[in-house]
């Protein structure tokens, strides 16, 4: 079942993966105003992000807990994230045309095949090589469904399907280090409490010497803290049209560091 | 498949007839019936065929928190609700119960429970012995093989659990093994449907379903089939939720089911949707009295019902009377 208007290298599909959904043609009393839209009322929304709070540190496996936590409690700042990125000519863009990373089986526009075969030390290939390793692929990110403006859904979702850019933007594994040094990065560009908290809370998780490796001198916090407050937007930067680009080069563009080397 | 649980999950949640929430609002679920209550999974319309696969595969989902969220939906009340309808189907010892839609156990554990508490054995089948015909031997024989039956013999009842979701059971089946093997030794783990019991006719003494009611497709036919299996004078027995009289009750309860029950079931058990369309089939379940009347047309005699604090659920109860010939 995939999008009707996912051509190859088009970047195009919105953040409806399903055409059939026209909101004037819903009954009337369904105010939902995209595909997975669970709306939810203050009380719903209050109980929501408390208890997914809670099931977050309780049980940390659960992905859907962490969306969940994420959409309930993002509303300020993914405003002020979409406002950054309707100053950006280029986030304006990626908010017109509302690209999917999500590979072409999955209605959208990533060929995952092209992406290996491109050469080594490009973005692409780096992102291709991040997801072989891990075993992911861009099609087990969650839609968005707790948040009500679609324009901010948007930012929600495009935040998490870049999430794995950024690890490979940063040179992070998914190791419980590198997932806090990537936290503590989006936290300062996107100002998500999601953001904050795991990383805040997800470092005093660290094993001992991960913790050395995170606290000391040029360690990986400092890297962090350093890189999220100069870099520029990776939100704003359009993927899609970049694969081809040297790692290195894009790094400098967006002005992030090269990761320290501590092993 | 997974683009085929998106596409289930989009149909269960696109729900037609629900009015809007609004922030502060007190929201009434409007209750649409345009169709039968066969083709309504919660307050969507489905082709009569499809009601029962997706009950299947809501069960199915969420046959592992089932009973945590039941003591979290219900504060705990559901015991005391399970209890006393234990306490009024009354298992005696020896009987043959079958319990419908009980895939956790609950009320089959409970009548074990009840029923072994309760004074005396089945009586055992008295053989008697080829012998010298005396009464003092013939006694003797009797007396040696009562106490070898009883010795056997479990007490209480004999429980027949039928429900169509094998996840369901295995729960129940590890609770009862949990509990000790002659609990689980006397209860009997069937997979099937309300509308059709793999059970003989007039075999059980006891028919009880709690809760069930409302997620089986055909209701008349449910009762016409728990009218096939009992024996004769048996009974039967349903713990179901009703529509709520009190006013100021319906509006608390509505708003506790619509607004706070499926976000508890996201983070409890990882599922909206399901829990929404548990409360929607509360909704779209008969009025007491005309479930007290289908009962009447199926056959049942001296059909009553009681209703169970704070006035939620209620157990309807009836007998099937031997057939005049």
């Amino acid at each position: 079942m995939t999008s009707s208007n996912a051509s190859s290298q088009e970047p195009g599909d919105t953040l409806a993966i399903d055409d059939d959904f026209d909101p004037d043609l819903l009954p009337l009393g369904d105010i939902r105003r995209y595909p997975n839209h669970r709306p939810l009322d203050c009380g719903q929304r209050a109980f929501l992000a408390v208890g997914s709070g809670v099931a977050c540190l309780a049980a940390p496996w659960r992905d859907d807990m962490i969306s969940a936590f994420g959409e309930t409690t993002g509303e300020w700042a993914l405003r002020r994230l979409r406002d950054d990125m309707l100053a950006n000519e280029e986030g304006r863009r990626i908010l017109a045309e509302r690209p999917r990373i999500r590979t072409v089986e999955g209605g959208g526009s990533i060929d995952l095949e092209a992406l290996r075969r491109l050469p080594e030390g490009s973005l692409g290939r780096a992102y291709a090589d991040f997801l072989d390793r891990y075993g992911y692929s861009p099609d087990h990110r969650r839609t968005v469904c707790f948040v009500d403006d679609p324009e901010l859904a948007y930012v929600m979702q495009r935040y998490r399907e870049i999430h794995d850019l950024n690890h490979v933007l940063l040179g992070q594994g998914t190791d419980f280090l590198g997932e806090v040094v990537v936290k503590w990065f989006e936290a300062f560009q996107t100002g998500l409490p999601m953001c904050v908290t795991g990383a805040f809370l997800g470092s005093l998780r660290l094993r001992p010497k991960q913790t050395r490796r995170y606290l000391q001198e040029g360690g990986y916090l400092a890297y962090a803290l350093r890189t999220g407050s100069d870099a520029d937007l990776t939100i704003n930067y359009y993927f899609e049209r970049n694969w081809h680009q040297p790692l290195a080069e894009v790094r400098q563009q967006l002005r992030i560091e090269e990761p320290p080397n501590l092993k | 498949p997974k683009m085929q649980c998106r596409q289930l999950l989009r149909c269960i949640s696109r729900s037609p007839a629900t009015s809007s929430s609004s922030c502060f609002g007190v929201t009434r679920r409007q209750v649409h019936q345009p169709g039968g209550f066969d083709t309504s999974f919660g307050f969507e319309e489905v082709e009569p065929g499809q009601k029962q696969d997706r009950v299947n595969q809501v069960f199915n989902r969420v046959s592992n928190s089932y009973d945590l969220m039941n003591d979290l939906m219900s504060a705990g009340l559901h015991r005391c609700w399970k209890r006393r309808f234990v306490a009024s189907a009354n298992p005696r010892p020896g009987w043959r119960v079958v319990d419908v839609a009980g895939g956790t156990g609950d009320i089959a554990l409970g009548l074990l429970e009840w029923s072994r508490r309760l004074p005396g054995r089945a009586p055992p089948p008295v053989r008697v012995a080829p012998g010298d015909g005396s009464v003092d031997s013939f006694r003797e024989a009797a007396e040696r093989q009562t106490a070898a039956a009883e010795a056997e013999a479990p007490a209480g009842c004999t429980v027949s659990v039928v429900d169509p979701s094998p996840s369901m059971m295995q729960v129940g089946s590890a609770k009862a093994s949990a509990k000790g093997s002659t609990f689980a030794s006397s209860i009997q783990w069937l997979e099937g449907r309300a509308e059709s019991l793999p059970l003989d006719e007039a075999s059980s003494d006891l028919y009880t379903i709690a809760f069930g009611m409302r997620n089986c497709t055909d209701l008349p036919g449910v009762l016409r089939e728990a009218h096939r299996v009992l024996k004769p004078y048996g009974r039967f027995a349903c713990l179901e939720f009703c529509s709520v009289e009190n006013p100021l009750l319906s509006i608390l309860y509505d708003e506790y089911s619509f607004r706070v029950i499926p976000p508890m079931g996201l983070l409890v058990a990882g599922d909206w949707d399901s829990y929404e369309y548990l409360v929607e089939s509360i909704r779209r379940f008969p009025h007491q009295t005309l479930f007290a009347n289908m009962m009447r047309e199926a056959g049942f005699s001296a059909v009553n019902y009681e209703v169970l604090w704070p006035g939620v659920c209620c157990i309807h109860s009836g007998y099937k009377l031997p057939s005049v010939k």
